[in-house]
């Protein structure tokens, strides 16, 4: 049963590592321009990161 | 006429600086679409010479350009973006720093905790339910699991929550109860049951059905949100077709300054293809006016010194000094802007489906947790066991599936409407869409095509005056130079200013233009014509006239068969709208109706109960747009009546109107039988609760149960044999 002392934080640690990529998708803008950031791949020369404000 | 283009204007005024003196700028840009127009348009604009940097969104249509150093010049970047043929405004920076999503923005973070929350614990509580299958968890890991889930999901639901319960409060501070306060107070009760349950060391804690709830209860709002949040941008648009610039005449020199800061009295320059800034009267300079945004009057209105010019109308060909006798607040453009912001107000007044549901359920369901609570201690059950049946109510009873019922149908509505070229802003639209037993339609632009065509000429006489027609930007010669398709211009062309164009044809001087232009005497004012003529000959005389789209008669027919009264509220003369009335079957019409009479009459048919359909695509019809039950604007329509409308539909058919109010009515259906589900489940639940017949793990069961019968009752495909 020791094991569940360990194993259980350490999913919750992962669970919480996706909250937080979740959290800095959205603090970084990444939704901020859907159809806009579909269509800057198409050119290699094109900024495509988020804009920063 | 070309001295506006040489002058510098100064546009200093829109640009904001910071401490170091780089600036920023923001343009709104229409027309872009694709990855090849951002790239032109950042492209050509960061070559500029002062510019730092370009940034073009393509879904909010939105360039922000950075500015190095004080030599970068604002008119360039517009005229830049404007000549590689897209419309360009400037954006006031007060104007800009405004807008931003706050609330979409908590939701999602509301709803990446709870996702987070719901799935974390079930590892905790899921082996708990094992006891109910006799693999008895022993007590201490038991309440070990429950401890755990506890350290989970207190923090995500008390997170995740806050929505509901700010809105709860406020709610209960105006004397009311909404949905969100038997939500705030479920979860909150199942949070303290829960945990005097697991230090008493009971056997049942639900702290995954406080965060899964929260979780379901999230989806349904956020989707609710995003439909909303397209409508936000309706007064800052409008603001944005008010050409923000105007160009005021100081001795001389022209100065772009802010639309808002025009006092009466100011000479200002409007330049051919520009909008009248603000009402005034001509000073100088001789022109055509398009009238057709304040109006509806699809005849050109030839205008000279003394006239009276109303902002919004677009100067076609000559310039024009002006004086302005308004404010940009009182003109006209104003005036309609307010009218649709007292329009908006009414309609957020309106009550939804899902709050008349919850003004039944949340007495109901208090009633009866109540009741399990007294009824329960009376009974002999002590206050303890009565406390977790009156919270287990309160769980299986709580409106996860009330709370999806009318978004999930609405989504699945709007995304069907979107794959036929219909675009709807608000899920409140569609029930009120639903609704409506009246239609108006507004004539040019939605019963017509909006744009003036040639009829009955013979293609020798097309031909003949096509190279003048080519020659000059008029809007009635581009229809004719269309007619004629490619072909030789004429020489020698000089275009006079709301006359005409002269020109030599094959050595020949001719002339095209209004009657007067060209040498003819009389003409009739009612009709669009155009006359043509060489020196010393027969002058032809060509007529235009706006068609009704292809399938408006038919769409007519097929409103009337749905029960639906039709009418024709126009602004444009009595003669051309009595045709097209007649041509399309609709015998009740008016004319000749300013953007007031519209939003007044709309009101009346308010007044006397009846619920109108607006459809209509002009500046003029923007107040009545926005006071009627609901609206349609089509693409082509000018921004501020598709900001105004709760949908807008893309293609050239008028059939998406009955598209819509179809759709619209199909998910009023589904909507209430989702109603009929949920409220069947609580029939059922409810009493379970209350005799002590739920464990956690069937109220997990039900509760993802019965939002999984509403989601699909949505998503089902609508039966085809249903009427047409």
């Amino acid at each position: 049963m020791n094991i569940v002392l360990f194993l259980a934080p350490f999913s919750i640690g992962l669970g919480a590592m996706g909250l937080l990529a979740f959290f800095w998708t959205m603090r970084s803008g990444q939704y901020e321009d859907p159809k806009g950031d579909a269509a800057r791949i198409l050119y290699d020369h094109l900024e495509d990161k988020p804009p920063q404000d | 006429m070309s001295q506006s283009l040489t002058l510098h204007r100064d546009l200093e005024a829109f640009v904001r600086r910071d401490e170091e003196g780089k600036g920023r700028l923001e343009l709104l840009v229409s027309g872009a679409r694709c990855a090849g127009c951002i790239n032109k348009i950042e492209k050509a604009v960061r070559e500029l010479p002062g510019v730092d940097a370009a940034r073009l969104n393509l879904t909010t249509g939105k360039l922000a350009v950075q500015l190095e150093g004080k030599q970068a010049d604002p008119e360039r970047v517009v005229e830049t973006v404007e000549a590689l043929g897209y419309r360009a405004c400037l954006f006031d920076p007060g104007e800009a720093a405004a807008a931003q999503d706050r609330e979409g923005r908590e939701l999602a973070v509301a709803l990446g905790v709870a996702g987070f929350g719901a799935g974390n614990v079930m590892m905790f509580t899921v082996p708990a339910w094992a006891g109910l299958f006799g693999q008895e968890l022993n007590g201490s890991t038991l309440t070990l699991m429950y401890w755990m889930a506890a350290i989970v999901a207190t923090p995500c639901a008390l997170f995740a929550g806050r929505p509901f319960f700010r809105s709860a409060w406020a709610s209960l501070k105006r004397g009311k109860a909404n949905m969100d306060v038997p939500i705030s107070i479920g979860v909150i009760l199942t949070l303290i049951v829960s945990f005097s349950e697991t230090i008493l060391r009971g056997k049942h804690a639900y702290f995954d059905a406080a965060v899964t709830l929260l979780f379901l209860l999230l989806i349904g709002r956020y989707l609710d949100h995003r439909l909303r949040a397209n409508a936000r941008s309706a007064a800052r648009d409008l603001l944005a077709l008010q050409t923000p610039v105007a160009m005021r005449l100081i001795d001389g020199v022209e100065q772009g300054i802010p639309v808002a800061d025009v006092k009466i009295g100011d000479r200002l320059v409007v330049a051919p293809g520009d909008r009248v800034p603000v009402d005034g009267l001509v000073e100088s300079g001789q022109s055509e006016l398009d009238n057709a945004l304040i109006t509806g009057e699809t005849a050109l209105a030839p205008v000279g010194a003394g006239a009276r010019l109303h902002a919004g109308a677009l100067n076609l060909s000559g310039r024009l000094v002006m004086t302005a006798t308004a404010r940009s607040e009182d003109s006209t453009v104003a005036a309609i802007a307010r009218l649709m912001e007292a329009g908006a107000q009414t309609r957020s007044a309106y009550v939804r489906l899902a709050d008349k549901a919850a003004a039944l359920y949340v007495p109901v369901v208090h009633t009866a947790a109540a009741l399990t609570f007294v009824g329960g201690w009376a009974l002999g059950l002590g206050p303890r066991e009565a406390l977790l049946r009156a919270a287990a109510v309160l769980i299986v009873t709580c409106p996860c599936a009330l709370g999806l019922a009318v978004p999930a149908v609405q989504i699945a509505a709007s995304s069907r409407l979107f794959r036929k070229g219909v675009l709807v802003k608000s899920g409140a639209a569609l029930e009120r869409l639903a609704e409506v037993d009246h239609v108006v339609f507004d004539k040019t632009g939605v019963l017509t095509e909006g744009r003036p065509r040639l009829i009955d000429a013979p293609a020798h006489l097309i031909a003949m005056a096509a190279p003048l027609a080519r020659a000059s930007r008029h809007p009635l010669a581009k229809a004719l130079a269309a007619e004629a398709g490619l072909g030789p211009v004429a020489v020698d062309c000089v275009e006079t200013a709301g006359q005409g164009v002269e020109g030599l044809i094959d050595g020949r001087r001719a002339r095209l233009g209004r009657a007067a232009f060209v040498g003819v005497t009389g003409g009739d004012a009612r009709e669009t014509e155009l006359w043509f003529g060489f020196e010393n000959d027969i002058k032809i005389r060509f007529v235009f006239e706006d068609q009704p789209r292809a399938d408006a008669a038919d769409t007519i027919a097929r409103l009337r068969r749905m029960g639906l009264s039709v009418e024709i509220l126009s602004g444009d003369l009595a003669g051309p709208v009595g045709d097209i009335a007649r041509e399309v079957g609709v015998a009740e019409w008016r004319a000749g109706l300013t953007p007031f009479d519209k939003a007044a009459i709309v009101d009346q048919f308010k007044t006397d109960g009846r619920k109108v359909l607006m459809v209509g695509d002009g500046l003029n019809d923007a107040a009545a747009l926005s006071k009627a039950h609901a609206s349609m604007a089509p693409g082509a329509a000018v921004d501020a009546a598709q900001n105004a409308a709760d949908l807008v539909f893309t293609g050239e058919e008028l059939g998406a109107v009955i598209e819509a109010i179809d759709t619209a009515r199909e998910a009023r259906r589904r909507a209430l039988e989702n109603f009929g589900f949920s409220a069947l489940y609580n029939v059922v639940a409810a009493p379970a609760a209350m005799f002590g017949l739920i464990n956690p793990f069937i109220a997990a069961l039900a509760m993802s149960g019965s939002s999984m019968v509403v989601l699909l009752n949505a998503a089902r495909p609508r039966i085809a044999w249903r009427r047409r």
